[in-house]
């Protein structure tokens, strides 16, 4: 005799016992600290940071922990938290023209004031696993020499690229208010570096292969520290929070110009939390073919459909609605099942007395 | 400051809020039906314990609110100390108003792509006469004893007729607070 | 980290909620757009209903929470534990002794009551979208009651099938004016969307969008005069309390085709099950 399904609550206990188990692996290895997490996979809670939406270096690793190495379970993990947090105040704009540098460079300019810094990076290692990682050694400092003023700043005093916009009023915030279309270019910015690293750089690269082309070229990634500061209105003037650790990308891209108007290069602006590069390097890209209408440019590619990009962009949003696919659908599948029983049935009926017709026929 | 302005707000403002919005929330699924709002705030005369409550649930930073001249300063400071909803003297910028008389003019309608984005009338009144009321929340027709003046069926009528754009009202008494949602057709009985 | 708030959702996020369904009740079956938060449960998985209800829920409130009709499918059992730990409310199993019924994909079969809550969990809000995929473009046509291109895909559903394929999340035209979404119900619970006593309240977290049916709503499934809307109808009763007239749950008994039918809605189910019982006695 059948009986109904039961016991729903029982299997979810379960479930978080046998996850808990799988979470700490063999248990003669010792678990992992938050300390060595946040120090030696840095760049995993520093994705999880930007894409989080909250700079803090010890939640995210708490969270990379939780989610068992799960980027994007872990960047769930800090949005839910995030938004039970209180809202006191916003920041002044921070000025990544006064980073304290540890990575600057420049594909457009052999040398510049402040100097290319190569920093901490991947791009000359060759690709061969070590399995002794080498030890550090002594590490020559990699300091900017001087002022490095921002190559579009360098550009911009020449009138070369376009200027920076003054920015219109209070920046929206996607996380306050539902996003509307068109969406202004803060709300773009603003979704482009909470969105899902992969998704931007698979758009980034299709406006390479043609698919929204914006001629760019890198004129400048910069990493490194930016003071943060609140405007007090009672003391009067701004204090320092703290400082946060930024990659921001200038793209210089395709120039535009008329016959009265001189032509300049146009911009394409990335800015994410600590180190990831890739990141603000796509970001860059798809700002910029976001901007297709607004520079008269013909609009048909997917990268410059801003309400494909955005309402697309967000992992935490697409994989919740992808994975729930798993959950239970019996009544609607039930429903599907029925009719195409039932329009099997019709349509083997018609063949039949087709059939039937046929043979009297003959 | 007076002190005054400090004082009658919620006790417990989760629980507080969470009744009134109750009550507000069958009031306009049940228009012309009666909710008593049992939460206590303690506004400056002469606004009521019931519409302070209201303001105190539905009010904040975000949302502009215009009182008729009818509520001095003490009103307009304490409105503005509880809940942080500035006051605007400009009827098309409110998102709430707070009105001794069901003067509609002025106040924001919505668009037909947004309408929902249409301001919310708050009515402090008592009386009765008696209106039949038909619509979404009603089962058939409705008698309803409401303090409004009879001619309030033809402004009323006008508001309806802009449907999906329209204001919805909240009338409070010292019964508790009677809904009219943009969708409801009234008719007074009495004439 | 470990004090949340009352019902989780902060003063503000709430007040915001309850502004959208006040607006929501007075345009029935117009979608309110409102700042969705991310709560701590996957999109997708019931964020809108779970902030629906968490913005109107109360000390005074029981609360049943189903998915596909049962109140012990595991993300039912999950809502329903969230609610309990963050909000203290008192839960329940019974659709009777409900106040506020959240729900996936059903409508309960025991017909609901004047003042209770139907908070239904949405997908996808907008009823025009996998016919056109863009907001902008829908939002127009919703300002403008302009439904031609529902219309079409319906007759062409009829030029192609015979019938109007849509079995579940069947369209519905609200006081003949907002065509809705009636979320991913089979069309077997769309009529009793129509003139029902409790007040419906739709949640689509992700797509950010509320929207509310009051009591007594005139809610009609869209149809043609040569193709009117029918319901489900199955051929079997409840294998286990012998229910006609109630949607049922197929179970696969064996891999040759068998199969049994018995009622999606457990609590239903149960109730006829005791009432049979104690007759019987």
């Amino acid at each position: 005799m059948y009986v109904a399904v039961k016991g729903g609550e029982a299997a979810i206990r379960n479930a978080h016992r046998l996850l808990a188990k799988e979470r700490r692996g063999d248990p003669d290895v010792p678990a992992l600290t938050v300390a060595q997490i946040a120090g030696q996979l840095s760049l995993a809670v520093d994705r999880v940071m930007a894409e989080g939406s909250l700079y803090d270096v010890e939640l995210a690793a708490l969270a990379v922990r939780q989610a068992r190495g799960d980027l994007i379970e872990a960047i769930f993990l800090l949005r839910a938290y995030r938004t039970t947090l209180p809202r006191l105040g916003a920041s002044e704009p921070v000025d990544t023209g006064k980073m304290v540098i540890n990575r600057r460079i420049s594909a457009t300019f052999k040398d510049l004031p402040g100097g290319q810094v190569l920093g901490p990076t991947f791009d000359y290692t060759h690709r061969l696993i070590e399995p002794e990682l080498q030890e550090p050694g002594e590490v020559a400092t990699a300091e900017p020499v001087g002022e490095s003023p921002r190559v579009t700043d360098v550009l911009g005093h020449q009138g070369l690229v376009e200027a920076d916009g003054e920015g219109e009023g209070e920046p929206g915030d996607l996380t306050r208010e539902p996003l509307d279309f068109p969406a202004g270019r803060d709300l773009r910015l603003q979704a482009l570096a909470r969105g899902d690293e992969g998704f931007l750089l698979a758009l980034a690269y299709s406006t390479q292969r043609g698919y929204g082309g914006t001629h760019p070229f890198v004129g400048e990634i910069r990493t490194g520290d930016v003071e943060v500061e609140l405007f007090v209105p009672e003391l009067g003037f701004a204090v320092t929070l703290g400082a946060i650790t930024l990659t921001e990308c200038q793209m210089v891209n395709q120039f535009k110009g008329s016959a009265t108007v001189p032509p300049q290069f146009t911009r394409g602006y990335g800015l994410v939390f600590g180190r990831i590069e890739r990141k603000a390097m796509s970001m860059a890209l798809v700002d910029r073919a976001l901007r297709a209408e607004e520079l008269g440019e013909e609009k048909k590619a997917p990268a410059q459909d801003e309400e494909f990009v955005l309402a697309h962009a967000d992992n935490v949003q697409a994989t919740g609605f992808v994975e729930h696919l798993k959950l239970p659908h019996y009544v609607d599948f039930q429903a599907e099942l029925a009719m195409i029983r039932d329009m099997r049935a019709l349509q083997e009926r018609e063949r039949r007395r087709a059939a039937e017709r046929s043979e009297a026929a003959e | 400051m007076d002190a005054a302005v400090l004082e009658g707000g919620f006790a417990d403002a989760a629980r507080d809020s969470q009744s009134t919005f109750r009550a507000i929330l069958s009031a306009l699924s049940e228009p012309g039906t009666v909710h008593p709002v049992t939460a206590v705030a303690a506004p400056p005369a002469p606004l009521g314990p019931a519409a302070g409550a209201i303001l105190l649930t539905l009010l904040d930073q975000e949302t502009p609110v215009w009182l008729a001249p009818a509520f001095g300063a003490p009103v307009r400071e304490w409105t503005t100390f509880q809940t942080g909803a500035p006051v605007t003297e400009d009827r098309a910028a409110a998102r709430f108003a707070v009105l001794d008389t069901p003067d509609l003019a002025g106040f924001d309608r919505g668009s037909d792509a947004y309408p929902d984005r249409s301001a919310t009338l708050i009515l402090t009144a008592d009386g009765a006469t008696p209106f039949a009321l038909a619509g979404p929340g009603v089962d058939g027709r409705r008698a309803a004893a409401l303090p409004l003046p009879a001619a309030f069926a033809e402004t009323w009528a006008e508001n309806r007729a802009l449907f999906p754009r329209g204001l919805d009202l909240l009338i409070v008494g010292g019964e508790g607070v009677i809904g009219l949602p943009r969708t409801t057709e009234l008719l007074c009985t009495s004439r | 980290m470990t004090t949340y708030n009352f019902a989780y959702l902060d003063e503000a996020t709430k007040r915001m909620i309850r502004r959208a369904l006040l607006k929501a009740v007075a345009i029935p079956g117009y979608q309110v757009p409102f700042a969705s938060r991310e709560m701590p449960m996957p999109y997708g998985w019931g964020t809108g209903g779970v902030q629906v209800t968490a913005s109107i829920t109360g000390p005074d409130d029981v609360l049943k929470v189903i998915d596909q009709g049962s109140d012990d499918t595991t993300n039912a059992v999950s809502i329903r534990q969230f609610f309990a730990r963050v909000a203290d409310v008192a839960t329940t199993t019974s659709t009777t002794e409900a106040t506020i019924i959240q729900t996936r994909h059903r409508i309960p079969e025991t017909p609901l009551s004047p003042g209770q809550i139907l908070v239904y969990q949405v997908p996808i809000p907008e009823p025009l979208r996998l016919l056109e995929p863009r907001e902008t473009e829908t939002r127009i046509m919703h300002a403008l009651a302009e439904y031609g291109l529902m219309h079409v895909k319906l007759y062409e559903d009829i030029a192609k099938h015979g019938r109007i394929a849509k079995t579940y999340a069947y369209p519905v035209l609200v006081e003949d004016r907002y065509v809705m979404d009636p979320s991913p119900t089979p069309k077997f619970d769309n009529p009793k969307m129509n003139d029902s006593p409790a007040l419906q309240l739709f949640g689509a977290g992700r797509e950010k969008r509320i929207y509310a049916l009051p009591p007594h709503t005139k809610v009609i499934s869209l149809d043609f005069e040569d193709h009117p809307f029918e319901v489900q109808r199955f051929t079997e009763p409840c294998a286990l309390c012998g229910s006609t007239g109630v949607y049922l749950d197929e179970i696969v008994t064996d891999d040759r085709g068998g199969r049994m039918y018995a009622c999606s809605d457990t609590d239903w189910c149960e109730r006829v099950r005791a009432a049979r019982a104690e007759a019987a006695e």
